[in-house]
């Protein structure tokens, strides 16, 4: 029998089942232990943390006792870890994770009119996700991007040189594709 | 945005607008990997004499001299020793690692080999910030390249050489990008910086001398190596050599990342006319930061006339630093209360917690700022913010604290107009 814990909402906070992976997501995961030595599993952590989330959609309980075991770790070592990045999601998030980076280039050429222009066509403000779960709004820090400002980037995928009409196009387009 | 060298031949960014640069067949056409066979025939300490001679300074912010930095490597240990390239790239105004990584991935992959052989290292990390996730790729197609040639894993070219370089990614933490929080970070640990010493260079990654060193660090050493570490040098100054990247953003008219040989003459000309002026032309400069967001920002007159050249020593000179060589332009419509509000909610966010100073400091300053944001503003805010940057500066665990408080104190000085308009508001003077 699996050990839950919940709390007084009778929300499940603690789990201790183990997610499951196909053998095709196991072996990539695998494929990662190569670069590091025998002894040093644990380098391998981040970069399994993103298969987790990419799989599972954020970072799950079930997830972390996973890599707990892949990579002979206590759970706890797992989310002292997780917790710390930002890219984690501890939380789901949409299907689309918009991320408008806030930082000084961006500031001064135009964010505050871009995320304002995104948050009021989907009507969420900053860190809240659609009712339809296609997406989610974060403001976030400089992505390295400063020269094409100002820009976001939705996933892993950089959108540079933004203006109102191209953050509309590209939500139709997001939009169309559900 | 513009992708360019100015005052002299692109080095850094020879393969930038070369149809499939990224390729190993045409970087070997451009004379890729020459260096590395040629180096491969020269002594470690040859090697190393070169890099020196070079006057290399670490293009990462601190400016430290490569060469000098690879000497303390221990020659004779019996722990396997590691090259780490930095790619965590994330100071704010800074892109130009980004460019190269994109389009000329084989000359870092070149540049840490030759490292590697001149230090006797087996294995290279390189650990890209996490956003970097399609870089990633590009890199892991060249190094399968570079291994299909013979150039990366087991004996390579026919030699007893063998070196393995992997990619590595952090997830979204600023802190990472120093080098002992790097190597907590690539250990699969919170990026909590270390005590130094021991330095990285006795006991970096797995407890192994190590070498950390910045992507454009990396990339020109081939360059060294084929022009032979005095010529190099002379591209720039003496105690500044060669060439560097800087990256440009704000209110210009042509943004982008420029090559510019260290000591060039001046700051005012490059913005005002290499990189195409102010962005409206009926606003005028009002403020730079000239090395990403931590390093002095400067105002109008610290530039205009002053003949600010562009190396470690002139951007001293001219009251700030060279940094990672982040030019963020600012005219007239800027607020540099809310300019450095900003920055402090970026280094407030990127606070790794570990010691008190910065991760209290940090989070006061932002209330502050919130405050006077708010039309709360108090005469004496400015003093006490100063207080605060004070309490930060030089009691902190990491450099990361110095780089918090300088942008404030600098902003205070240098811009007192814009902040007595928000903190003398409510007394009617
Ligand atoms: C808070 C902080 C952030 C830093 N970020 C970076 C970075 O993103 N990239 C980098 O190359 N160096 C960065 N550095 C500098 C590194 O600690 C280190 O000096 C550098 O990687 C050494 O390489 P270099 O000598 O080739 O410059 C940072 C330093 C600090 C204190
Ligand atoms: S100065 Fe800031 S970033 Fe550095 S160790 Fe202390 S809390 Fe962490
Ligand atoms: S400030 Fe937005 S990408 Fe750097």
């Amino acid at each position: 029998m699996a050990s839950v814990a919940t709390d007084y909402t009778n929300q499940v906070v603690y789990t201790d089942e183990v997610a499951d992976f196909s053998p095709e997501i196991v072996e990539e995961m695998r494929a990662h232990l190569v670069k590091y030595p025998a002894d040093r599993k644990r380098s391998a952590l981040i970069p399994l943390l993103f298969v987790v989330q990419r799989e599972r959609g954020y970072i799950d309980n079930e997830g972390v006792n996973f890599l707990a075991k892949f990579l002979d770790l206590e759970v706890t070592d797992v989310w002292e870890t997780a917790t710390f990045y930002s890219m984690f999601n501890m939380r789901p998030v949409g299907k689309y994770h918009i991320q408008v980076c806030k930082t000084l280039s961006c500031r001064i050429l135009g964010e505050p009119e871009i995320t304002g222009h995104i948050c009021d066509r989907l009507g969420i403000k900053p860190g809240e996700t659609t009712e339809d779960g296609l997406f989610t709004v974060t403001r976030v820090e400089c992505l390295g991007s400063c020269g094409t400002a100002p820009m976001m980037q939705i996933g892993f995928d950089y959108h540079e040189d933004l203006t109102i009409e191209k953050v509309d196009r590209l939500l139709d387009t997001l939009k169309a594709g559900k | 945005m513009e992708i360019k060298a100015i005052g002299c031949e692109p080095l850094q960014l020879k393969m930038m607008h070369v149809k499939d640069g990224h390729t190993l067949k045409v970087y070997e056409d451009h004379g890729g990997y020459k260096s590395l066979k040629k180096a491969m025939n020269m002594s470690s300490d040859d090697i190393i004499n070169e890099v020196k001679a070079s006057a290399l300074r670490g293009r990462g912010g601190a400016g430290f001299p490569t060469g000098m930095k690879w000497s303390f490597v221990p020659r004779d240990s019996p722990k396997p020793k590691y090259i780490v390239c930095n790619a965590d790239e994330s100071e704010p105004g800074t892109f130009k690692d980004r460019y190269l990584l994109e389009r000329d991935p084989h000359a870092l992959i070149e540049g840490m080999l030759i490292g590697a052989f001149a230090l006797g290292v087996e294995t290279c990390y390189i650990y890209y910030r996490g956003e970097y996730n399609y870089l990633i790729d590009i890199m892991d197609k060249a190094i399968e390249e570079a291994r299909a040639a013979n150039l990366v894993g087991r004996n390579i070219l026919g030699t007893d050489f063998s070196c393995e370089i992997y990619t590595h990614t952090g997830a979204g933490a600023y802190i990472c990008g120093e080098e002992t929080a790097l190597l907590s970070s690539l250990e699969g640990f919170r990026g909590h910086p270390r005590m130094k010493p021991p330095f990285p260079a006795i006991e970096g990654v797995y407890a192994c001398p190590t070498v950390v060193n910045n992507v454009e660090t990396l990339t020109s050493v081939p360059q060294i190596i084929e022009m032979g570490g005095i010529a190099w040098r002379d591209l720039g100054t003496e105690k500044s050599g060669g060439t560097k990247l800087w990256s440009v953003s704000g209110h210009v008219k042509k943004p982008g990342v420029y090559e510019l040989p260290m000591g060039y003459s001046d700051m005012e000309k490059f913005i005002m006319e290499d990189c195409g002026g102010m962005l409206r032309d009926d606003k005028k400069l009002k403020a730079v930061i000239p090395g990403g967001s931590s390093v002095y920002i400067m105002n109008a007159d610290q530039i205009i006339g002053k003949n600010v050249t562009l190396d470690y020593e002139g951007l001293v000179e001219g009251g700030s630093m060279v940094g990672s060589g982040g030019f963020i332009v600012m005219d007239e419509t800027v607020d540099v209360v809310d300019s450095t509000k900003n920055l402090t909610e970026f280094y407030r966010h990127e606070s790794c917690g570990w010691c008190t100073p910065c991760r209290e400091g940090t989070d006061w300053l932002v209330k502050i700022f919130n405050r006077v944001a708010d039309g709360g503003g108090r005469p004496e805010d400015a003093q006490l913010l100063l207080d605060i940057c004070d309490n930060i500066e030089g009691k902190s665990f990491c450099p990361l604290g110095d780089a918090a408080a300088w942008p404030i104190q600098s902003a205070v000085k240098r811009f007192p107009e814009d902040f007595k308009k928000h903190l003398f508001q409510n007394t009617g003077i």
